[in-house]
C-alpha cells in the first residue's frame, strides 16, 4: 500500500522538523531557555505541526476519495454505446475493470476491449493520482516546514499555538461518537427509503408473507417476492419473550440473593463468574445451541409425543435467556443495593421477615430501575444476531408456537447480506429497511430505559 | 367468672396456636423465598458449566489426530519420468496416485474398483501433500522408498475416536465393514497412532476436516484487533480527556454524552450494515479485509474505551490537578504530563476489555464480507482474511461430522485468548490500582 508509505515519509518528515524546529528555537535565544516564551520542545512540536497537519489531511481527503474519482473519471471515459447499457450492467463492467486492474482474475471479460482499455485507464489514472498526491504532500509538507521554522523567535507564544492544536485535535476526535451515529442513520435511512421505492412501506410494516427471494430470470417460479414484515417481527417478539422468560427470573432471584442473603464472600466468588456468562462469544452460544439444546429440545419433545422443529425457536430463545442473565442480574444488582440501609432496618424493625422486607419494601423501592435492566435486556435480546443466526430458522412463519421454528430480524439482515449479492435490488435493501426498524426500536427501548429509570426513581436522601 | 377466665385462656391459646402457625408460615415462606435466590444463582453457574463443559467435552479430540504408517515408493517412472527434476514439473506430479498405490499395496487382497476406492477414502488428502513435500525438498529421495506417518481422512479419524459406532448398520455408518476391518487389521499391526494435531494450529482453513487449521483465523483475528486498538485506543483516550477535562457544560456536550451512551448499545450488526454502506459501498475500501473489520470494530468499542477513560479519569483526585495548576503548569500540561499518567492504567484496562469484545464480535464482521472461505493465510490488514469467531461460525455450518470437534476445540481457543485478556485486565487493575 503506497498511501502507507507517503504518510510515513511525512511522519519521518514531521519527527525531524520537531528537532529542527527546537534547535533553532536554542539558536535564536542564544542558548538561554530563560529567554524563550515557551519550553524548546513546544517549538518544536510547531514546526513539526505547520509540517505534517496540511500534508496529512490532503493524504486523508485522497485515501477518502481517491478511489471514487478515478472511477468517476474511467466511466466518464467509457465509449458512448457502453454508458448506454443498463445500470446493472454497467456495474458488471466497472466491476471487472476494476478486478482486471487490481490483478485479480475477472470471470470471462477479460479480453473485453472496452474492459481492458479501461483497466489501462484505469490503473493509469490511480498512479497518477497517487503521485500527484505524493507531489502535493511532499510540497506542503516541505512549505509548511519552511514557514513554521521562518516564525520560531523567543516571542513566539508556540505553547499557546500547540495547545489550542491539541484541544481541536481532541474536539474532533470527541465528535466521531456523533458521526457514527450519523453515518449508521444516514446509511440506513438512504437504502431504506430506496427500499421504500420499491416496495410501500404499509406493505412492508403490515404485510403477512415475507419471502425475500427474489428471481434473477424472469421466467424462474416463485419470483414476485414478497416483503410483509410481520412474521419476521413476530418470530423476534417470540425468541426475545421465551429469553426474558428465562433471563428475568433467574437474574432476579439471583441478584436478589446475592446483594441480600449471601454473605460477601460468596458474592465476591460468585459475581464475577456469573459475568463471565456475559463475556461468552455469541457465536459460542450460537454453537451451543445448535449442538446441544436444539437435539436435546428436539430428543425431549419427542418423548413427549410433540413435534418439535429442530430449530425450534425454545431453543434459540433458551440460550438467548442464558447469554443476558448477566445483563438483568447485575444491574438489578446495583438498583438493589443502592435501597438505602434504613428501609431495611425499617421493616425489619417492625416485625417483618427478610422476604417479606424485600417483597413489600425493597421490590417497591427498586422497581424503576428493574424495570430499566429488563428493558435494557430486552433491547440486547432483540439486537442478538449469532445466537438465532445459528439456532433459528430462516423461513418466516407467523406463529406463536414456541416449537417450530421461526425467523427474526437480525436472521434476515445477515441472510440477505451474506453470499452472492446484488445492490440495488429489493432484497438486499430490504436487509437495511430491517436495520433502521432495528436500529429505532432498540434506540427507542434504550432511552424509555434511561427515562424510567430518572423518572421514577425514588428518592430517599 | 370461672367461664370468662377459661374462655380467655382458650381465646389466648388458640390465638397462640393461630401465631404460631402464622409464624411457621412466614417462614416457610422466607426459607422458599431463599431457596428461589440460590436456584438462581445455581441456575446460571450451571448453564456456565453445561456450556465450557460440552465445548471441552466435544472438542478435546480435535488436538490429537490419527495417523497411518504406510510404505511409500518414490516412483522415479510416475513423478520424473524424463529425469529431468524440473521443479515445476515435480510440483504437479501424480502424488495422489503414489499414496493409492501404497494403501492397496498395503492390502494386495483387496479387488474390484468400489473396494479400492473405498479404501483409498481412509487416507487424507494431505498424505499427497506431505509427499511433494518430501521430493521437492530432496529430489534424491525419488525412486526410493520412505517409510512416513501419513493423516487418516476424517471418516477414519472419526471412527477411531470413538464418534462412529461399528454396531449400528452399516448404512447408516459413514465408513461401511470392509473400510472398518481395514482400520482394524492396521490397528492389529500397529501401523495407527494418534498424534498432538500440530497441523490445527499450523494451518489455514480446509474443506478436509483433517486438514482445517486455526491458524489463518488467528492471523486474521490479530491483524483485525491491531487496526481496532489503533483506531480506537487514540480516539476513545482523546474523548474521554475532552469530555471529562475541558469540554464546558453545554448542549454540544451533552449531545456528545448521549451519543456515546446510544452507540454503547446500538445492536453490532447495525455497525456492520454501517460498515457496509460507508466503507465497503461508499468508499470502495478491500471487501473482506482486516482493515475494514478493523474500522468497523473500532466504532464499535469506542464507546467502551471512551466510557472506561472517563472512570479512570475521574479517579485521579482534583488535588493532583491542582497543584500542577499551582505551580504553573497550564492546562494541557496538567492534564498530559501528571492525570494522564495516572489515568493510564485505567483506561488500558477498559481498553483490554474492549478488544476482548471485539475479539469475540462476528455479526458486524459477517456483513463487510469477511466471512470467505479463504485457505492462504493472510499477511497484512489488506488481505482477504477471516476471524476466529467467523471461523468457528462457518466451521459450525459444515456438514461433515468431523468439523464438530474442530469447531468446539476453536471455541476452546477463543475461549482461552479471551480469558489471557480479561485477565491481563485484571492483573493491570490489581497491580496499579491507587487509593487516594
Amino acid at each position: 500500500m503506497n498511501l502507507g508509505l507517503i504518510a510515513g515519509v511525512i511522519l519521518a518528515l514531521a519527527l525531524f522538523s520537531y528537532h529542527v524546529g527546537r534547535g533553532r528555537a536554542l539558536r535564536t535565544a542564544g542558548g538561554h531557555i530563560r529567554d524563550l516564551h515557551s519550553l524548546p520542545s513546544y517549538y518544536g512540536a510547531y514546526v513539526a505541526v505547520w509540517c505534517g497537519l496540511p500534508s496529512l489531511l490532503i493524504l486523508a481527503v485522497w485515501a477518502a476519495l481517491g478511489t471514487t474519482i478515478v472511477e468517476a473519471m474511467v466511466v466518464g471515459g467509457l465509449p458512448d454505446d457502453v454508458l448506454a447499457l443498463p445500470p446493472d450492467q454497467l456495474n458488471l463492467i466497472v466491476n471487472d475493470i476494476r478486478n482486471l486492474a487490481n490483478g485479480n482474475l475477472t470471470a470471462g471479460s477479460a479480453d473485453d476491449p472496452v474492459v481492458q482499455a479501461g483497466a489501462a485507464r484505469y490503473a493509469e489514472l490511480r498512479s497518477l493520482g497517487l503521485l500527484a498526491t505524493a507531489g502535493a504532500t511532499a510540497a506542503v509538507a516541505l512549505l509548511g516546514l519552511s514557514y513554521g521554522l521562518k516564525r520560531v523567535q523567543p516571542r513566539l507564544r508556540a505553547r499557546n499555538v500547540v495547545e489550542v492544536f491539541i484541544k481541536v485535535v481532541l474536539i474532533v476526535s470527541s465528535t466521531i461518537a456523533v458521526f457514527t451515529t450519523i453515518g449508521i442513520v444516514l446509511s440506513l435511512l438512504f437504502e431504506a427509503i430506496r427500499f421504500f421505492q420499491k416496495v410501500p412501506v404499509h406493505e412492508f410494516l403490515f404485510g403477512l408473507e415475507w419471502s425475500p427471494q427474489t428471481a434473477i430470470r424472469a421466467d424462474q417460479v416463485g419470483s414476485s417476492g414478497a416483503f410483509g414484515a410481520i412474521p419476521v417481527f413476530a418470530g423476534t417478539l417470540l425468541i426475545t419473550l421465551i429469553a426474558m422468560c428465562v433471563s428475568v427470573p433467574v437474574g432476579l432471584f439471583s441478584a436478589i440473593y446475592l446483594s441480600e442473603y449471601a454473605d460477601h464472600r460468596i458474592r465476591a466468588a460468585v459475581k464475577p463468574i456469573m459475568e463471565v456468562l456475559a463475556g461468552i462469544p455469541t457465536v459460542v452460544y450460537g454453537f451451543f445451541a445448535a449442538l446441544m439444546v436444539a437435539p436435546t429440545i428436539r430428543g425431549f419433545g419427542e418423548f413427549l409425543g410433540l413435534d418439535v422443529a429442530s430449530e425450534s425457536a425454545l431453543a434459540a430463545g433458551l440460550v438467548m435467556g442464558i447469554m443476558i442473565i448477566p445483563f438483568v442480574s447485575s444491574l438489578s444488582d446495583d438498583v438493589i443495593s443502592a435501597v438505602p440501609q434504613s428501609l431495611r432496618e425499617g421493616s425489619l424493625g417492625i416485625g417483618a421477615t427478610k422476604s417479606e422486607t424485600i417483597k413489600q419494601v425493597i421490590l417497591p423501592a427498586a422497581l424503576p430501575g428493574i424495570v430499566g435492566a429488563i428493558l435494557l435486556a430486552v433491547s440486547r435480546a432483540i439486537g442478538e444476531t449469532m445466537i438465532v443466526v445459528m439456532a433459528a430458522g430462516l423461513a418466516a412463519n407467523l406463529t406463536a408456537n414456541p416449537f417450530e421454528a421461526v425467523t427474526t430480524v437480525t436472521v434476515q439482515i445477515v441472510t440477505l447480506l451474506v453470499g452472492d449479492q446484488e445492490f440495488d435490488s429489493a432484497k438486499t435493501l430490504a436487509a437495511f429497511a430491517l436495520g433502521l426498524v432495528l436500529f429505532a426500536i432498540t434506540l427507542m427501548l434504550n432511552v424509555v430505559a434511561l427515562r424510567v429509570v430518572q423518572k421514577y426513581r425514588e428518592k430517599y436522601d | 367468672m370461672t367461664d370468662v377466665v377459661g374462655e380467655v385462656a382458650a381465646d389466648r391459646q388458640s390465638r397462640a396456636a393461630r401465631d404460631a402457625k402464622l409464624i411457621r408460615k412466614r417462614y416457610a415462606v422466607e426459607r422458599r423465598f431463599r431457596l428461589y435466590g440460590i436456584a438462581g444463582v445455581i441456575v446460571a453457574l450451571l448453564a456456565l458449566v453445561v456450556l465450557i463443559g460440552s465445548m471441552a467435552w466435544r472438542g478435546h479430540s480435535a488436538f490429537i489426530q490419527s495417523y497411518v504408517q504406510l510404505e511409500f515408493h518414490l516412483d522415479a517412472e510416475r513423478l520424473d519420468p524424463q529425469g529431468t527434476r524440473d521443479v515445476g514439473l515435480l510440483q504437479r506430479a501424480d502424488y495422489g496416485g503414489l499414496v493409492r498405490t501404497a494403501i492397496r499395496e498395503r492390502f494386495p487382497e483387496v479387488k474390484g474398483r468400489r473396494d479400492k476406492r473405498a479404501l483409498s477414502a481412509l487416507i487424507s488428502t494431505g498424505a499427497a501433500d506431505k509427499l511433494r513435500k518430501i521430493v521437492l525438498e530432496d529430489a534424491d529421495t525419488i525412486g526410493t522408498t520412505v517409510k512416513i506417518w501419513v493423516p487418516l481422512s476424517d471418516d477414519a479419524d472419526m471412527f477411531l475416536k470413538g464418534y462412529i459406532d461399528r454396531n449400528v448398520p452399516e448404512s447408516e455408518r459413514r465408513l461401511n465393514d470392509k473400510q472398518i476391518a481395514w482400520l482394524d487389521q492396521l490397528e492389529a499391526d500397529g501401523a495407527l497412532e494418534k498424534r498432538f494435531n500440530a497441523r490445527f494450529f499450523a494451518s489455514g482453513d480446509s474443506r478436509e476436516p483433517e486438514l482445517a487449521g486455526i491458524r489463518g483465523a488467528v492471523a486474521g483475528s490479530f491483524f483485525t484487533l491491531l487496526v481496532t486498538l489503533l483506531l480506537a485506543f487514540p480516539m476513545g483516550v482523546m474523548t474521554a480527556i475532552y469530555l471529562e477535562e475541558f469540554a464546558p457544560k453545554n448542549r454540544w456536550t451533552d449531545l456528545i454524552e448521549v451519543n456515546i451512551n446510544n452507540l454503547a448499545a446500538v445492536p453490532s450488526i447495525v455497525f456492520g450494515l454501517l460498515g457496509l454502506a460507508v466503507f465497503l459501498n461508499f468508499m470502495n475500501l478491500p471487501r473482506s479485509a482486516p482493515l475494514v473489520g478493523g474500522m468497523v470494530l473500532a466504532l464499535m468499542t469506542l464507546p467502551t474505551i471512551i466510557i472506561s477513560g472517563r472512570a479512570a479519569l475521574k479517579a485521579v483526585p482534583p488535588s493532583i490537578r491542582e497543584a500542577a495548576l499551582g505551580v504553573g503548569a497550564s492546562r494541557t500540561q496538567a492534564v498530559t504530563q501528571h492525570v494522564l499518567p495516572l489515568a493510564m492504567p485505567g483506561m488500558l484496562t477498559g481498553t483490554i476489555i474492549g478488544m476482548a469484545q471485539a475479539l469475540g464480535e462476528t455479526a458486524p464482521l459477517l456483513m463487510i464480507g469477511m466471512v470467505a472461505f479463504i485457505v492462504d493465510i493472510p499477511g497484512g490488514p489488506t488481505d482477504p482474511a477471516t476471524v476466529l469467531p467467523v471461523q468457528i461460525f462457518l466451521w459450525a455450518d459444515s456438514p461433515e461430522r468431523a468439523f464438530v470437534e474442530r469447531t468446539a476445540a476453536a471455541t476452546l481457543v477463543l475461549l482461552a485468548f479471551l480469558v489471557l485478556m480479561n485477565a491481563i485486565a485484571v492483573v493491570l487493575r490489581k497491580k496499579f490500582e491507587r487509593r487516594w
